[in-house]
């Protein structure tokens, strides 16, 4: 994309943006270098390399090769002990044919909804809000709202336990409480209601996250915008699609791929709730990694999980990103 | 342009650990030097070892475990002072998940505790190493301070596909039992058969009470319920030779399919605590001790704390059989047995230990700090009043008859997952007890196939 870019004519905006391609394309340096392979100016583009060099070993030390290595794990079957026996892709063909695997990866995508969409969704009504009235003491609720965020989720996990304890738990209590004592329900130890509540509990921490990036970004809006549509005769809601929506898009995309991460890495959550029950109705990618690698002695399959889960992570942001910018033209 | 560039680094990153990981993972050189250990013939006196320093990794960190290891720690070094024992304590999850690393690493600890069965043990016994300790437990007389299942469940072939036979490997210090606790304000006579155990449990359910309570959310509980009503069913035999994996032995047998119908039909009579799947153990045996249930079925790791809730209100006795005459038969097992890896390079001191925290003084000490020795009691020694007394006649009783059924998990490295999600399914009634069996037999003879 970036080859047809410089091309086209641009707009004195997009070549403050573009850059170095910006530079490139006018060529007046002293030496009346107008030939095709004359450098730029400054030191040899080489150089540059040296100067994040650094960087890339703490890169490549920390991440690339603990990654490579995860990668060439994964081709093997091994216990972590005795010596492990070649198993090329089987185990990546375990991850698409193995029933729980599978359905593990199906959770993940659920939780998603929970992780994800929701608290993104419930942060654009807050901020569609915010946009339209000053709410006095804006900084105290957006303190109180952010807060779950800032507890650890081993924390957050244990408190939910006792929340949803089906005899004195706070839940049905109330729901007691207010007479709706029918709905009571044994949250996480029905087959059907684990996942849902346990991806409730991600809710409920995450859209603090969502709202707070989101009203910041209301906040960045022009007023003239909304001025100009209200002169133009919008309600609330057409105002909401018409300046708040497009105008958050960034803020959205960068909500979307952090929590999707959070979604799709979710371990702990699962881990002190219910441990992948009952059944297997709440079992996550991340948790299978944890318990082949540590308890089962299957670290290949482990590894294989793991990079499938990080090719998943990469693919979705990849994906949102996309659409926002296409979005953005 | 942007993705072309990550599946290039990607690749490159391939590229480089394939460079780094040549060979296979966990292909080492030592094989042979670390099978060559010689085998002992006599005690060697530690005192004339000079100066050694033993690394032991434990997990007695809880209240009376800690005490008595420190206790014995120091008796150790007492008795021999060129001796010096360096502890490291972790959580039983801690020690676990770090153990095979440390023990297959450099600087190898001389003594850890590591879990039976074939998760931790087996695959340690396979990778060699562990050492045996089959000449040691002649020189030292071990196998006549425990009963045959206790020495047995510490025993593996030398290539680590054989369990319950074989070399010896460790020794455990304490012993436990899941079984009965009941409230005796609630339950007036003690039932002597299965029936009238069960017609109480019927009684009870009319007077509107929760007659076992049982939390089962953290998933492990119901390997527990569900085995304990299984002793009752298939013989002990049975039991550990599937565990064993002994030849033939199969998990889908009448015996385990009418076990598995027995206790659906508890659950769905409503005799455990109600949404039990969503309830925690803790929330379960704290109800317990306020007097809302009978009965409660745990191990005895729960003592300490049921007695100081509940006084002497409370009572333990193993699950009655179909007749009153029928031998005890419970759930139980011993805890992490202290072994020696291949790597320790003082052997004959390290056995030494593992033979002075296991002998007859430390079965005093033990005593003396609420503990449930594994190994026989000197007489005299284990106390007969109240809830403790309760546990130590069932031990005694138990180990006479061997009457001990070890834990299921131990079967394959993946059983636990296998059999605690299947549990939860048969008690919600999402499988009948046939499937139940069927499916878990299945995961077992995958295992199997692979031996």
């Amino acid at each position: 994309m970036s080859a047809i870019e410089p091309a086209t004519p641009t707009s004195p905006a997009s070549a403050v943006a573009g850059g170095a391609a910006g530079a490139e394309a006018k060529p007046d340096w002293p030496l009346g270098g107008t030939r095709p392979e004359a450098r730029p100016p400054g030191e040899p583009r080489r150089v540059g390399y040296l100067y994040i060099l650094p960087a890339f070993l703490i890169l490549a030390g920390l991440i690339l090769y603990p990654l490579g290595h995860a990668v060439y794990l994964s081709l093997w079957h091994w216990d972590g002990l005795t010596t492990g026996t070649w198993a090329g892709l089987e185990n990546y063909a375990d991850v698409v044919s193995d029933p729980a695997l599978r359905s593990s990866f199906a959770h993940a995508l659920v939780l998603l909804a929970f992780y994800a969409l929701l608290p993104v969704a419930i942060g654009l009504l807050i901020a569609g809000l915010v946009a339209r009235a000053q709410v006095r003491g804006l900084a105290f609720f957006r303190t109180v709202i952010f807060l779950p965020q800032v507890i650890a989720m081993v924390v957050v996990a244990v408190m939910w336990r006792m929340i949803y304890e089906p005899e004195n738990g706070a839940l049905n209590e109330l729901l007691r409480a207010v007479g709706l004592g029918s709905l009571t329900q044994s949250w996480l130890g029905d087959f059907d209601l684990a996942l849902p509540s346990v991806g409730g509990i991600a809710t409920w921490v995450y859209y603090g996250l969502a709202m707070v990036l989101l009203t910041a970004g209301v906040q960045k809006i022009p007023q003239s915008l909304y001025d100009a549509a209200r002169v133009d005769g919008a309600g609330p809601v057409r105002e909401f699609f018409a300046v708040t929506l497009p105008g958050l898009r960034g803020e959205i995309a960068v909500a979307l791929t952090l929590t999707t991460i959070f979604a799709l890495r979710n371990f702990d959550l699962v881990y002190i709730t219910t441990k992948g029950g009952p059944g297997d109705a709440t079992s996550v990618p991340a948790f299978e990694v944890y318990d082949r690698a540590f308890q089962t002695g299957q670290v290949g399959s482990a590894a294989a999980i793991g990079i499938s889960l990080a090719v998943v992570i990469f693919l979705i942001s990849v994906l949102i990103n996309r659409v926002a910018e296409r979005g953005a033209r | 342009m942007k993705l072309t560039r990550a599946i290039m680094l990607a690749l490159a990153a391939l590229v480089a650990a394939f460079a780094v990981g040549c060979g296979s993972p966990g292909e080492s050189s030592d094989d042979a030097e670390t099978t060559a250990t010689t085998s002992a013939t006599e005690r060697v006196d530690v005192a004339a070892a000079g100066d050694v320093t033993l690394t032991v990794w434990d997990q007695e960190v809880r209240g009376g475990q800690d005490a008595q290891i420190r206790r014995l720690n120091e008796q150790f070094q007492e008795k021999y002072p060129n001796v010096t024992i360096r502890r490291v304590a972790k959580s039983f999850e801690d020690l676990n998940t770090t153990l095979k690393l440390a023990v297959s690493g450099p600087r190898a600890p001389d003594v850890v505790q590591a879990n039976q069965g074939r998760p931790v043990m087996g695959s340690l016994v396979r990778a060699r190493l562990l050492r045996p300790l089959t000449d040691y437990a002649e020189v030292y007389g071990w196998d006549d301070r425990y009963s045959k299942l206790l020495i047995d469940l510490n025993k593996f072939s030398a290539d680590g596909r054989q369990f319950g036979t074989g070399d010896l490997y460790g020794l455990s210090q304490m012993g436990e039992i899941v079984g009965v606790f009941y409230n005796k304000r609630l339950v007036r006579r003690l039932p002597e058969t299965l029936e009238q155990f069960e017609a109480q449990l019927a009684e009870a359910k009319r007077a509107g009470q929760t007659p076992i309570q049982f939390g089962n959310l953290d998933k492990w509980p119901g390997i527990h319920e569900y085995e304990t009503v299984l002793g009752r069913y298939a013989s002990p035999q049975a039991v550990s030779d599937f565990v064993f994996a002994a030849d033939g032995a199969s998990f889908d047998t009448p015996e385990f399919t009418e076990a598995a119908s027995a206790i659906q039909g508890w659950a769905r009579a409503g005799y455990f605590t109600e949404d039990f799947n969503g309830v925690g153990y803790d929330p379960a045996w704290q109800r317990f001790t306020r007097g809302e249930s009978p009965y409660l079925i745990a191990g005895t790791w729960l003592v300490a704390d049921l007695a100081r809730a509940m006084g002497d209100d409370v009572g333990f006795m193993v699950l009655p059989g179909q007749s009153a005459d029928d031998e005890p038969v419970a759930l139980g097992g011993e805890g992490l047995p202290f072994t020696i890896t291949t790597a320790s390079r003082n052997p004959d001191v390290a056995a030494a230990y593992i033979d002075f925290i296991t002998d007859a003084n430390a079965a005093r000490v033990l005593v003396e700090t609420d503990n449930l020795p594994a190994m026989f009691v000197p007489e005299g020694v284990a106390p007969t009043d109240g809830l403790i007394g309760d546990v130590f006649a069932a031990w005694r009783a138990l180990n006479e008859a061997n009457g001990i059924i070890p834990y299921l998990d131990y079967a394959t490295p993946t059983f636990y997952d296998d059999i605690s999600g299947a549990i939860q399914e048969l008690l919600a009634g999402k499988q009948s007890p046939e499937q139940f069996t069927a499916g878990v037999q299945s995961k077992f003879s995958e295992f199997t196939g692979s031996l």
